[in-house]
This record gives structure tokens, C-alpha cells and sequence, in this order.
């Protein structure tokens, strides 16, 4: 069989080439330690619903915002947690206001305690002092912003070290000659890019594993959701890398024009996959977010992390994804055309 | 002598670029076969089209009875291309192991194979050496002996010498005789004129033309002269 040929091969290759090892594996844990390091937040204005509170601390609060707050009834408000569309739900229980936070974004929770907490205090003045209850639909209060783009983060840089190792072995393959020696043999062009898929497939399984791992036990990032569904959800990401690596190191001559489709292929995808709130951006990057497997990738990886959903509820995020591989893969398998028509 | 390889009115170009035009020739089976001239004459684009990884704009090519290309043919081509293609982190056996597999051979097979080319081409000894620490020659040899493995009835041969000590090069030729003298069908493109001397037959290429095709002796008489090179230079100026 051909195409377990062709992965035998890619896996021993791969096993004598430590470094790129390690590129795939230490890179990501190095980059997401030092990021957990230096993280901080910025300023948001939260969405907030209320019922039945009194009047004047309504009229602060609208004051405090710079966004219109909605009356519904706490049913309501937690349909519209699921949906991502409210940040916070406040109410008065025995005269104490009661603020229940969505809870999976950082920025928007410290932001939702800020205002209500300084409306509060404008219409109480110092007298008798209320401090808020506060709960958290998703989450709790010790979620951080590193808990929070951690998910997203852990998907970029599977992508990203994937990208770049998968889209140079291609490469090499075709620069010192052996993909030609190859193609002068019966081989069939599927069986070369499978070949490929499954030999790369394999790191990238043990990368995800210890990655995953790495975020989770060692940086102790918040983890709501089943361990395993994580895994898949950053293997299937990682193949879609590989996919798009392989397809694109067909449009490069050399290491470095491969490396010259980092700031158009994955930068881009960083800024617009939900480390930053997209829905404060122009409408026309909000569509051009939806070409991009990194925000099916991530928002999967959320939800699972940090909402505690699982692969039911994200089924479709991970179909795309899928889909996105599967497309690269026939593409590439046309690309390689170009060196071998039969 | 039976044709092994035909190739018929053959024309290629790359963009505006034509790189071979109107190519007629007929390689007998069992013979050396030499395609000589200068580099850019388009001796690897012909030898591509006949492994068949290109496909040529115009004409055709034919091994046995069977039109190239043909996933079916190149399971009897053996082609070693112009740059060592081997993978360096690999050791030569693993190297051999994997072409072996594609070409379906089974593990007992392999073995053996491996055994045989690396004998063939002196590297028993280095046999489990990543090809990364192997000298230029070596790596020659070795991609040699990688076209050898599955045993085919036609060998493709692109600058098979180049960078190749004195003493390599005649014992690869011998290699390459005694491989003839088996039946096997050997094509080899040189720019060397006394390594075109060794062939049984010759054609000269230059500018995509063919402008000579015959044994080394009859060019040489034709047009009266003592060397390859002389011949070469007489039959390229009829077409200049």
C-alpha cells in the first residue's frame, strides 16, 4: 500500500529531525507561557438586562453605559447567555441587588461589576452600603482573560507550528528532487498527499495530547468541558493546518515564500477567530471571519473550555471544519497536477 | 533490434519558450542509448516526457506498444533524475525500502533488492549511513541504485556522472554495460563527449533539434572527423 509507504517514511523522516519536533510541540507551550505571563485586559461596554429594579438605579445605569439596557424576565436573559447575546442580568431579590454575570468573557464581566457597581453607589451614596450578589452563568469569578483567550490561543499556535512544518516538508519534498523521483513511479497522486495527512496526522495527535495537557495541568487554564472532546476538537484543527499548508506549499518556490503566506494565510485569521470582540468590528470582517477554519477551531475550543458544552453542541462548528480539511485535500491532490498530470 | 522507445514528431515549449521541436527517435531495445548536448538543448524535458511526468504539447511517445504516459510503464522505468532525489534524514536502506514499497515489491523482496543495488553500486558498507553524512558520489551511487530496485526493463539516466571522480565514473559504466549485457534498455543524457562515446548509439541535441542521430563511428565518418566533439560541431553548424 502506498500511501502507508509514504507515512512510514514522513514518520521516520519526522523522528530524525528533533528540532522540527520541537518546534511543534515546545513552541506553542513557550508562546502560550509567556503570553499567560504578560495578559491584561481592556475597556468594553457590556450589554446588561434587568428586571424589576428600582427606577433611579436603572436611570444610573443607563447613565454609567453607553448602551441601552433591556428589561426581560431571567428566563429570557439566560436564553440569551446561551445565544452570547447579553453580558449580565440584574435584579433586586429582598431589596439586594442581584447580578448574574454570563461569565466567559474576562473583559466583559469586570466591566459589568465596574458599572453596576458605580451606579450602585451614585444613588445609594456611602450611606447603608449594598454590596451585590453576584453568580456567574458560565465560569466563575477567578476566570481570567488568560482563561478566556487561552482557548483561542491554543488553537492558533496548533495551526500555526502545523502550518509552517507541514507546508515545508511539502516544499522539500519538491525542492530536493524526490517528489519528481516520486512521481516518475507508479504512484497515484491521492496516495501521496493521504500519505502525507496520515504520517503528519500522527504528530499532530501527540501534539495536541501534550498541548492540551500543558494548558490545562500546568498553566491551569479554566476547563469546563471533557478533556477528550478538547483533543478532537484541536486535532481536526491541526489537519485542516495541515491540509492548507500542503495545498499552499504548492504556490511556493522556496522555505521563505512559505513563510511570506504567514501574515496573509494566518495573521488574519489571529485577530478575527474571537481573541478580540468581533462584534464591535465592521461587518465586512465579521463575513470575512466566517472563511476562516480558525474561528469554527476556536469557538469550538470556547464554548468546550469555558462554557463546559460538548461535541453535540458544537457538532457544526466542527463539521466546517471538517469540511475546510476536505477541501484542501481535494485541492491539493488538483495542485499536484501541476508536476504530474496522470 | 526491436524498438523499446519511440518518440514521434515530438514538440514542447514552455510558455513562448520552445524547448524541443520535431523530435523523431527510435531507442532499440538493449542498447545504451545517449542523448548529447550542451546544457539547456533539452535533454531532461525529453527524458521527463519519456518517464512521463511531463506530458509534451505536441506528438507522442511510445514504450513497447503502450503510449506514455502510463501509471502501468512506469513500473518498468527506472529514472534517475539529475539531482540526487533522497531523502537526507533517512539511511540508505530506508531510503531504498520506501521506493521499494511503492513499487510494490513485498518485504522478502525488498531485502533482497536492497542487497543486490547496493552491491551493484559498492555501498554494502554504508548501508545503514543517513544519506546526509554520504559524500556528493555516494549519494549518486546511491541514487543509482535507488532506480535499480525494482528491476526495470528500461533505464532513464539524467547526467548520471556529473561531479563523479574519474575512477567512479568507469566503474559506474561498467555497471552500466553489465546491466545492458542482462537486457536491460539503458537511456543516458551527458553533455561529456567521451562518456558519448561509450554509448551504442548517439543522438546530438541541440537547441530542441535533433541534428544527429546514429553510432558514435558512423557521425565521426560522416562528416570526417577524429573526435565526438568535431562531429558535433559540423553537424550543429548545417543548422545554424
Amino acid at each position: 500500500m502506498n500511501t502507508v509507504a509514504v507515512m512510514k517514511r514522513i514518520i521516520q523522516q519526522f523522528l530524525r529531525d528533533k528540532r522540527s519536533i520541537a518546534l511543534l510541540v515546545i513552541a506553542p507551550m513557550l508562546v502560550l507561557t509567556l503570553i499567560w505571563l504578560v495578559l491584561d485586559g481592556d475597556s468594553y461596554h457590556p450589554k446588561i438586562g434587568v428586571a424589576d429594579i428600582p427606577e433611579p438605579i436603572q436611570q444610573q445605569l443607563q447613565k454609567e453605559l453607553e448602551k441601552d439596557i433591556v428589561e426581560i424576565t431571567e428566563g429570557e436573559a439566560k436564553e440569551a447567555f446561551e445565544d452570547g447575546e447579553l453580558d449580565a442580568f440584574i435584579t433586586f431579590q429582598n431589596l439586594e441587588p442581584s447580578i448574574l454575570i454570563e461569565g466567559s468573557d474576562h473583559t466583559a464581566n469586570r466591566e459589568v461589576v465596574k458599572h453596576v457597581q458605580a451606579a450602585l453607589q451614585s444613588v445609594q451614596g456611602n450611606s447603608n452600603k449594598v454590596e451585590p450578589n453576584i453568580e456567574f452563568y458560565y465560569g466563575s469569578e477567578n476566570l481570567n482573560v488568560f482563561d478566556q483567550v487561552g482557548a483561542v490561543l491554543i488553537g492558533f499556535f496548533v495551526f500555526f507550528f502545523v502550518f509552517i512544518i507541514g507546508g515545508i516538508s511539502f516544499l522539500r519534498e519538491r525542492t530536493q528532487g524526490t517528489l519528481e523521483k516520486l512521481l516518475s513511479t507508479p504512484i497515484k497522486r491521492w496516495e501521496i498527499v493521504t500519505g502525507y495527512l496520515l504520517g503528519f496526522g500522527l504528530f499532530t495527535i501527540i501534539q495536541a495530547l501534550i498541548i492540551v495537557s500543558f494548558a490545562i495541568y500546568v498553566l491551569d487554564i479554566w476547563m469546563a468541558g471533557e478533556f477528550w472532546q478538547l483533543l478532537i476538537v484541536t486535532f481536526l484543527l491541526a489537519i485542516t493546518a495541515l491540509t492548507l499548508a500542503t495545498l499552499l506549499s504548492a504556490f511556493a518556490n522556496n522555505e521563505f515564500q512559505i513563510m511570506q503566506f504567514i501574515p496573509i494565510v494566518i495573521i488574519p485569521q489571529v485577530f478575527f477567530s474571537g481573541i478580540f470582540n468581533l462584534e464591535t468590528l465592521a461587518e465586512w470582517i465579521q463575513i470575512l471571519s466566517k472563511f476562516m477554519p480558525l474561528t469554527y477551531g476556536a469557538n469550538a475550543m470556547q464554548e468546550i473550555m469555558i462554557k463546559g458544552k460538548g461535541i453535540g453542541d458544537v457538532w457544526l462548528d466542527l463539521l466546517v471544519l471538517f469540511g475546510f480539511a476536505v477541501v484542501f485535500y481535494i485541492l491539493n491532490i488538483i495542485a499536484l497536477k501541476k508536476h504530474r498530470r496522470l | 533490434m526491436s524498438s523499446m522507445v519511440k518518440v514521434n514528431g515530438l514538440a514542447h515549449s514552455f510558455g513562448r519558450e520552445d524547448v524541443l521541436k520535431e523530435i523523431d527517435l527510435t531507442v532499440s531495445r538493449g542498447e545504451i542509448f545517449g542523448l548529447l548536448g550542451p546544457s539547456g538543448a533539452g535533454k531532461t524535458t525529453l527524458v521527463k516526457m519519456i518517464v512521463g511526468i511531463l506530458e509534451p504539447d505536441e506528438g507522442g511517445i511510445f514504450i513497447g506498444d503502450e503510449k506514455v504516459p502510463s501509471l502501468d510503464l512506469m513500473r518498468s522505468i527506472g529514472y534517475m533524475a539529475q539531482s540526487d532525489a533522497l531523502y537526507q534524514e533517512l539511511s540508505a536502506k530506508e531510503n531504498l525500502d520506501f521506493l521499494a514499497s511503492i513499487y510494490g515489491l513485498n518485504k522478502q523482496e525488498r531485502k533482497e533488492a536492497i542487497h543486490d543495488v547496493l552491491q551493484i553500486v559498492n555501498l554494502q558498507d554504508h548501508k545503514n549511513k543517513i544519506v546526509n553524512q554520504f559524500s556528493g558520489g555516494m549519494k549518486r551511487r546511491l541514487s543509482l541504485a535507488a532506480s535499480l530496485m525494482h528491476k526495470p526493463n528500461l533505464l532513464i539516466l539524467d547526467e548520471p556522472t556529473v561531479g563523479i571522480d574519474p575512477v567512479l565514473r568507469q566503474s559506474i559504466w561498467e555497471e552500466l554495460t553489465k546491466l545492458k549485457e542482462n537486457g536491460m534498455t539503458i537511456l543516458v543524457t551527458t553533455h561529456v563527449m567521451d562518456e558519448a562515446e561509450k554509448c551504442d548509439r548517439l543522438a546530438m541535441l541541440r537547441d530542441g533539434y535533433v541534428i544527429a542521430c546514429d553510432t558514435p563511428e558512423k557521425l565521426k565518418e560522416n562528416k570526417q572527423v577524429e573526435s565526438l566533439e568535431g562531429a558535433f560541431l559540423a553537424y550543429g553548424g548545417r543548422n545554424l
